[in-house]
């Protein structure tokens, strides 16, 4: 053995240039090749090489069998319909760009393990689900947007395991993504100087440290064999409104009619899409239980963790906690003095 | 960066322990300690270096002026001041040690319910996975649900023993009222009343879900969806869980069938049970069948609404929003002995017929103590 050779497609974002940076600084993997149709903002590190290709050219298929890679990433499924050019253009890129790559995928012959990463919105949101959801339970078909594409994407990939028994699938289905240097919807609608909210709902949230999302990401690549679907998030879970609070934003609750014209209007600042707003109005958590035990993989950081870590190195909180606190001592203070001006009353 | 890792977020918390022994989670002063136990301490110091003096040097700290912020110090010079007064006047020192003894436990509650302020205003305060907030429901929720309890249904409680301390088990109850205020009250009672003070996860209808402001305090309150997926979760989790099997039937009848349990579903419920091996406890409530006693449901304008049923009660719609003040009847709650259900074999559910025999097991249990405390009880509402 020469080491392995990776393929990582999606390269270009933010978990992208992290994953192949760890990648290409592990021993074990003998070159990275990143691919992306966008440029990177900063050149990859020796070992890795960059591709300009479009998922959705036939160009993959020379690029796979040239390389002769043994595991291929696939981080090319996106959320966000504007950076993308638009809906339609991100499904294509989503779902076409996918079976492009399986496509090519399936008559690369050195390839042993294919790793996907998709989303916890194959789940959708709805009030009607179940607690916690676990990898074996049917989600109510997201209708459109980010978890329609994920699910189609996830059934080519199911489809592509199936045709090619001898290469392991991955999939991991990643919680929303928080940490100082991620810059997706969820992050951006924190960032906001006041965060709309559903009126009346409060929906309990998972996040996932972006230093997690790349150790599990680079675990299914470089660790033992975990064939299956993965949830993969931050233990414990956050609601929407201790977030905003830990954010130290106000919240403004704006009643459900309104919501969709609302969520109309910061489309244009956050990329918002309506499953986000349904997001935010139900949330969902999913169990991850099986990628601790088949997988092997534990976050390091809880939601909590993560997402104080998130707030703390990039929102300037408008109400502090020390603040919060300060207000507190002096209450119980002026309280203390006025019972001590009580008792001293009654003994003159 | 990974020593944020452990969950705590990189705030100072406090280094003493709570009275159950858990980490004290309040942030910390400058000494390391939170207000709070920064105040004990102080107090503990006190009442040993001054004896009975102790309860004074609380309440004498007043001239003194600079109270809370540099707590070491101001312990300290409070510490004397109270000494100082102690041995100068008799009578008078007793009045003033008597109003201080009477302000204490106001102080306590005070600093009780401005640390609660200061959780929720930073976000600060753990939930579970199903979203019960055990913070809000002990300093918010229950104290508003007591006084309803307490006074205006006068709620008895019997057999809590039938109720295990620890460990998963399964509260099956009737359920009536138009309102679910049943489940609140059965919930309060094993919070308030059962030795270990359980918390009652409790399987609400999916409308509870869909409805703004109800939505995340039936989540908060430590309500999750009815469905199996929930139950076997929370079961496997130990939690107490409550079901109410009969939903809208039991909850929406009219009152002439007060008292008749309906259907308990399909029994979905029994074989949670039964997948799960946890023991079925049945409770069996009166005085919950007269607190909006339905006399017509109006079928159109509840369907318009998306809603089960809109009663029509002696004082709803009649006297406007005061027809939603509930009657106040006088309640017992009796919990059943255990039927156990680990003795059947995760096998047994897929026997439909053992399923159904547990079913009605489960329901002729409560359909027989609710007649049996029906004849003992007195009066409707004395």
């Amino acid at each position: 053995m020469t080491g392995r050779r990776v393929l990582v497609t999606g390269a270009a974002r933010s978990t992208g240039r992290r994953l192949v940076a760890a990648l290409a600084a592990d021993p074990a993997v003998a070159s990275v090749v990143a691919v992306d149709d966008a440029r990177p903002a900063e050149p990859f590190g020796p070992k890795a090489e960059f591709l300009r290709v479009d998922l959705r050219s036939p160009a993959l298929v020379r690029v796979l069998q040239s390389t002769g890679v043994d595991t291929c990433v696939h981080l090319g499924v996106t959320a966000e319909p504007l950076a993308a050019g638009g809906r339609a253009t991100m499904k294509e890129r989503n779902v076409l760009g996918t079976m492009q790559l399986l496509a090519a995928a399936y008559h690369a012959p050195d390839l042993r393990r294919l790793v996907l990463k998709s989303s916890t919105a194959v789940y959708g949101a709805a009030p009607g689900d179940p607690a916690v959801w676990r990898e074996s339970m049917d989600p109510g078909t997201p209708r459109h947007g980010f978890g329609k594409d994920s699910i189609e994407v996830e059934d080519y990939v199911r489809s592509f395991d199936r045709r090619r028994p001898d290469v392991a699938v991955t999939v991991l289905r990643l919680a929303n993504q928080v940490g100082p240097t991620v810059d997706n919807p969820l992050t951006r609608y924190f960032a906001l100087p006041v965060c709309p909210v559903v009126f009346g709902f409060d929906p309990r949230l998972q996040f996932l440290h972006e230093e997690d999302a790349q150790a599990a990401l680079a675990r299914a690549v470089l660790g033992p064999v975990a064939r299956g679907t993965f949830n993969v998030a931050g233990d414990g879970v956050v609601l929407l409104s201790q977030a905003i609070r830990i954010a130290g934003r106000p919240a403004m609750p704006i009643p459900e009619p309104l919501v969709s014209s609302v969520a109309e209007l910061l489309r244009r600042t956050v990329d918002f899409s309506p499953e986000q707003a349904r997001f935010l109005q139900y949330g969902r958590v999913a169990d991850t239980t099986a990628a601790h035990e088949e997988l092997g993989f534990k976050p390091a950081w809880s939601s909590l963790a993560a997402f104080e870590d998130f707030a703390a190195g990039r929102l300037r909180r408008l109400v502090t906690e020390a603040q919060v606190t300060r207000l507190e001592q002096d209450a119980l203070a002026a309280l203390r003095k006025a019972a001590a001006w009580l008792s001293s009353g009654a003994r003159t | 960066m990974t020593a944020h890792a452990d969950g705590s977020g990189g705030r100072a918390r406090c280094r003493a322990l709570t009275a159950k022994g858990q980490p004290c989670r309040n942030p910390a002063g400058p000494t390391g300690l939170c207000a709070r136990h920064e105040r004990q301490l102080r107090e503990a110091a006190a009442r040993a270096g001054t004896g009975p003096g102790g309860a004074v040097a609380r309440g004498g700290a007043g001239p003194g002026g600079a109270v809370g912020v540099d707590l070491t110090a101001e312990g300290r010079g409070a510490t004397d001041g109270g000494d100082g007064q102690a041995t100068g006047d008799g009578q008078a020192t007793g009045d003033g040690q008597a109003v201080a003894e009477a302000l204490a436990p106001l102080l306590d509650r005070a600093e009780d319910a401005l640390g609660f302020l200061r959780r929720r205003l930073t976000g600060d305060y753990p939930i579970d996975e199903f979203g019960y907030d055990p913070d809000l429901v002990k300093h918010v929720l229950a104290p508003l649900l007591r006084p309803l309890y307490r006074h205006w249904f006068r709620v008895q409680v019997r057999g809590l023993e039938h109720v295990p301390d620890t460990g998963p088990a399964l509260a099956v109850a009737n359920h009536a009222g138009t309102l679910p205020l049943d489940s609140l009250m059965v919930a309060l009672a094993l919070l308030d009343e059962h030795p270990a003070h359980r918390p009652l996860r409790m399987l609400a209808a999916d409308l509870a879900f869909t409805l703004p402001v109800v939505a995340p305090l039936a989540r908060k309150s430590g309500n999750t969806l009815a469905c199996a997926e929930d139950a076997e979760r929370l079961l496997a989790a130990g939690e107490l869980v409550g079901v109410w099997p009969e939903g809208y039937k039991g909850l929406g009848k009219p009152f002439r069938d007060r008292y008749r349990l309906q259907r308990f579903g399909r029994g979905g419920f029994v074989e949670v049970a039964l997948r799960t091996g946890t023991p079925i406890v049945p409770v069996a409530v009166i005085g919950s069948e007269e607190i909006y006693p339905m006399l017509a449901n109006l079928r159109r304008l509840a369907r318009l609404l998306g809603v089960p049923y809109v009663p029509v009660t002696p004082t709803f719609p009649l006297l406007g929003p005061l027809g939603l003040v509930p009657l106040p009847s006088k309640w017992l709650i009796e919990f059943c002995p255990p039927i156990e259900t680990s003795g059947y074999g995760p096998d047994a559910v897929l026997d439909p017929m053992a399923v159904f025999d547990l079913t009605d097991q489960v329901r002729d249990t409560i359909q027989q103590t609710v007649h049996k405390n029906l004849v003992t009880r007195g009066g409707v509402f004395l």
